[in-house]
């Protein structure tokens, strides 16, 4: 049987588990900067995940280079004229931020989707990075 | 002027009114409210949620709004290294001023909500003039 519910609790279990983990070594340059970042593994590859809500696709920029992925833009709100604001939580502003990752990446494969202010980025693993099994010769 | 550089804004969590039934956490959507002669706007960030899993209610002059996350895409996937954790979203405000509760309207873009509350006919301010 399924419980979806259980599921979301063992989720946010296992990201609090790896809060700001040593994985990266520092680095990541930034941390504490925008946008925060979680960092997945997936098979032999890993999923970039960050939250950039209200931020429209066209102020993203993603750059890749050997094993170091820069995500960069702005974020903007425009309040409608002749209005008064009574609360103003949400902030504006622009980012710059560097993922280095601690693996030989194929950059030029690297796959974003940016859906519902949720930024994802597929970065797949070079060939010549991946574990081989090597064979005894008797 | 140079922009100012945008900063991580943590989430907080929803504080519990009632004892929940499901363990997972829940968090508090940040928002921005604004108002003009016709209506109170609300609009809130939820990241992660499509616009079909919003809920939004307006009960005896509160306004909740939820948000489910669809996290069957974290499918497979092993966190390596996080800085921020996931979940649904809930926030409720207080309405202040008489909402015609019919003409609600409510669109969501790249995981911001924007509710438009348009005021009641009588709720609206009116200009007397001295003769």
């Amino acid at each position: 049987m399924y419980y979806p519910l259980d599921a979301l609790f063992d989720l946010q279990r296992a990201l609090e588990a790896r809060l700001d983990s040593d994985w990266l070594r520092g680095a990541t340059a930034g941390t504490g900067a925008f946008p925060a970042i979680n960092v997945f593994q997936q098979g032999d590859n890993l999923v970039a995940i960050l939250e950039v809500p209200g931020i429209d696709k066209a102020d993203l920029e993603i750059q890749a280079k050997d094993n170091a992925i820069r995500i960069s833009g702005r974020k903007t709100i425009a309040y409608p004229d002749g209005v008064s604001v009574h609360r103003r939580e949400r902030l504006t502003g622009t980012f710059d931020r560097t993922l280095t990752v601690p693996m030989q990446i194929d950059a030029e494969r690297i796959k974003a989707e940016y859906r519902d202010g949720v930024l994802a980025l597929f970065i797949p693993r070079a060939e010549a990075d991946k574990p081989r099994t090597i064979r005894i010769n008797s | 002027m140079s922009p100012q550089e945008l900063q991580v804004q943590g989430k907080r969590e929803m504080e519990k009114t009632q004892e929940s039934t499901i363990p997972a956490r829940l968090f508090m959507p940040t928002a921005d409210i604004f108002e003009d002669d016709n209506a109170l706007t609300v609009v809130l960030e939820m990241p992660g949620v499509d616009k079909s899993h919003v809920d939004i209610n307006v009960e005896a002059g509160v306004l909740t709004i939820d948000g489910r996350l669809d996290f069957s895409k974290y499918e497979g996937m092993q966190p390596v290294y996080t800085e921020y954790n996931i979940g649904h979203y809930r926030r409720s405000f207080l309405l202040p001023s008489k909402i015609d509760q019919n003409r609600i309207g409510a669109e969501m873009k790249d995981g911001v909500l924007t509710i438009t509350l348009p005021k009641a006919e009588e709720a609206k301010p009116r200009k007397i003039s001295v003769s």
